[in-house]
């Protein structure tokens, strides 16, 4: 499949001299490039308040940019509401539906029938250890728990971009860690494309293919992480992984 | 059955004995002569009036006023649903309504009355229309409260799942709602009582509020109370109905 999409030779995501500010505040981007290919992971860092989450709503639509483009699968379309699968900061479940309803949400919207694809998301809801959650509300489920079933709800979708907002940005480091090896083990067989905005270099380093740094300028700084693939986290204490956590360092410190 | 009694005797207990106590200090004061009784009847004599009256207030007196609340809440309900609805959805209905909403509030309820029965002379209606002013303004306040508090995250979430502002309305601002909505339904509904009460007061021939005044022209305290005693015991049970259907319609809306 990631072949069929490889032919095409658009980008699934492709964003073009991008500008943005909210009125009368400094500007957030400045005649910003990306460009990320199908079945890519790409990270973006930078500091709080830089605009990670206003990129995100620039792609998703809820944002108009007040100049330049934004192509979805090389389409500049009237809306890119629908368009693509986005997991906000918050879990934002919805408190009165059950884990199934909340994560069956995206195919009511769309009024799809949900009987058809019942058979699918037991499936589904299983590979993400929900399967004993299904009827559970919400507020009976830990952080980690919250954060699978809202990043299911994004799934469901059925996108092939999916947007996540740092999803693992309020765990504690151990579960965040048995989140970063599953979302890894995940990653590779869903054969999506994913931007992920995240506050920890290491998670951005053994995640993803590249990275974006948002500086302050309002502009983005690229940087490839070169390691191979199939990842694991105890990559993290290898000299190699730790070379480039350096080096990312030392341009977070110098832009 | 015995974890119930103790879980109600924990939460009520303690109002039940003070009551208890209060009623008891009353009867004595009255009985002791320090207060005469036209001006202050004992509990005993209140029952016994309510025993003496019987009939009359439960077939005749009580049916009408419950009519007047009934037919005024439901009036007060479409008609405040309709209007926070529509000023959820149109600014400029908004605009126009809000302050005239908030002058309605301002009349004094026994000012405006003797309009009404102008108006309606002494049918039911001008009771009605002061239930109505009294009633429908927290519907209409909790209504448009609650659906704007229905968040712009979860607008957000749904409008990139390509939902309409129907749809957005439907799975999240309505249930988002309720329990604000609840809440004023419950205000509301205490409110018609007083608002029929007041009607009566001023020109009908049959209802809790009519026979109190005729009673208070006899000097009969012990009637009078009687009738309030009923009044108040007609707006808790009313009050505890819709609480009761509040508990099932948001057994699962945790928050
Ligand atoms: N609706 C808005 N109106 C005006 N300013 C806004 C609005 N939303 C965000 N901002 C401002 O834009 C800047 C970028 O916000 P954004 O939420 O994109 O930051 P972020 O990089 O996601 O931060 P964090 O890492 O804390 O989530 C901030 O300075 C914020 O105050
Ligand atoms: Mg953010």
């Amino acid at each position: 499949m990631r072949e069929a999409i490889g032919l095409s030779k658009s980008p699934m995501l492709a964003i073009r001299d991008l500008s943005y500010s909210f009125e009368a505040r400094k500007p957030i981007f400045q005649q910003v490039a990306i460009d990320i290919q199908p079945g890519e992971f790409v990270s973006v860092i930078g500091p709080s308040g830089s605009g990670k989450s206003t990129l995100f709503k620039l792609i998703t639509g809820l944002l108009e940019p007040d100049q330049g483009e934004i192509l979805i699968d090389g389409q500049k379309m009237e809306t890119r509401l629908g368009l693509v699968g986005y997991m906000p900061q918050k879990d934002l479940l919805l408190p009165w539906k059950t884990v199934v309803d909340n994560v069956l949400l995206p195919l009511e919207v769309k009024k799809e029938n949900k009987q058809q694809n019942m058979s699918e998301i037991r499936k589904w809801l299983s590979r993400f250890g929900l399967a004993e959650f299904e009827k559970a509300y919400p507020h009976e489920l830990s952080g980690g728990m919250r954060q699978r079933v809202a990043f299911l709800r994004t799934i469901m979708t059925g996108r092939e971009l999916l947007l996540l907002d740092e999803p693992f940005g309020a765990l504690d480091s151990m579960t965040k860690r048995n989140m970063q090896s599953w979302l890894l083990g995940l990653w590779e067989e869903l054969q999506k494309t994913v931007l992920f905005i995240t506050h920890d270099l290491e998670e951005a380093l053994l995640l993803s293919d590249r990275i974006y740094l948002l500086e302050r300028t309002g502009t983005f700084q690229e940087m490839k992480v070169h390691l191979s693939r199939p990842r694991n986290p105890e990559l993290i204490y290898q000299s190699e992984f730790i070379e480039m956590r350096k080096e990312l360092e030392r341009r977070i410190h110098h832009e | 059955m015995n974890n119930a009694l103790k879980k109600w005797v924990s939460d009520y207990g303690l109002f039940v004995l003070v009551c208890i106590l209060i009623v008891s200090v009353w009867e004595w004061v009255v009985r002791s002569g320090m207060i005469p009784a036209f001006i202050l009847p004992a509990p005993s004599a209140i029952w016994s009036s309510l025993a003496d009256n019987w009939q009359l207030l439960l077939e005749v007196h009580l049916p009408a006023t419950l009519k007047e609340v009934l037919i005024g809440f439901v009036l007060s309900l479409i008609g405040g649903l309709l209007l926070g609805i529509g000023m959820h959805f149109s600014r400029v209905l908004e605009k126009i309504l809000y302050p005239f909403l908030v002058i309605s509030q301002t009349i004094p309820l026994i000012a405006i009355s003797p309009i009404f029965i102008m108006w309606f002379g002494y049918s039911i209606w001008s009771k009605i229309a002061v239930t109505i002013l009294t009633a429908f303004f927290p519907i209409v306040v909790s209504t448009y409260d609650g659906l704007k508090m229905g968040g712009t995250e979860y607008r957000e979430l749904l409008l990139t799942m390509g939902a309409s502002r129907w749809m957005i309305f439907k799975k999240v601002q309505v249930p988002m709602a309720l329990p604000s909505l609840f809440s004023g339904l419950k205000m509301s509904v205490v409110y018609c009582v007083v608002g029929a009460t007041v009607g009566e007061w001023l020109g009908a021939s049959e209802g809790l509020g009519y026979f109190s005044r005729r009673m208070s022209g006899n000097l009969q305290a012990d009637a009078v109370f009687a009738a309030i005693f009923l009044l108040s015991l007609l707006g808790i049970i009313l009050f505890l109905i819709i609480g009761l259907i509040e508990k099932q319609l948001l057994k699962h809306n945790h928050r």
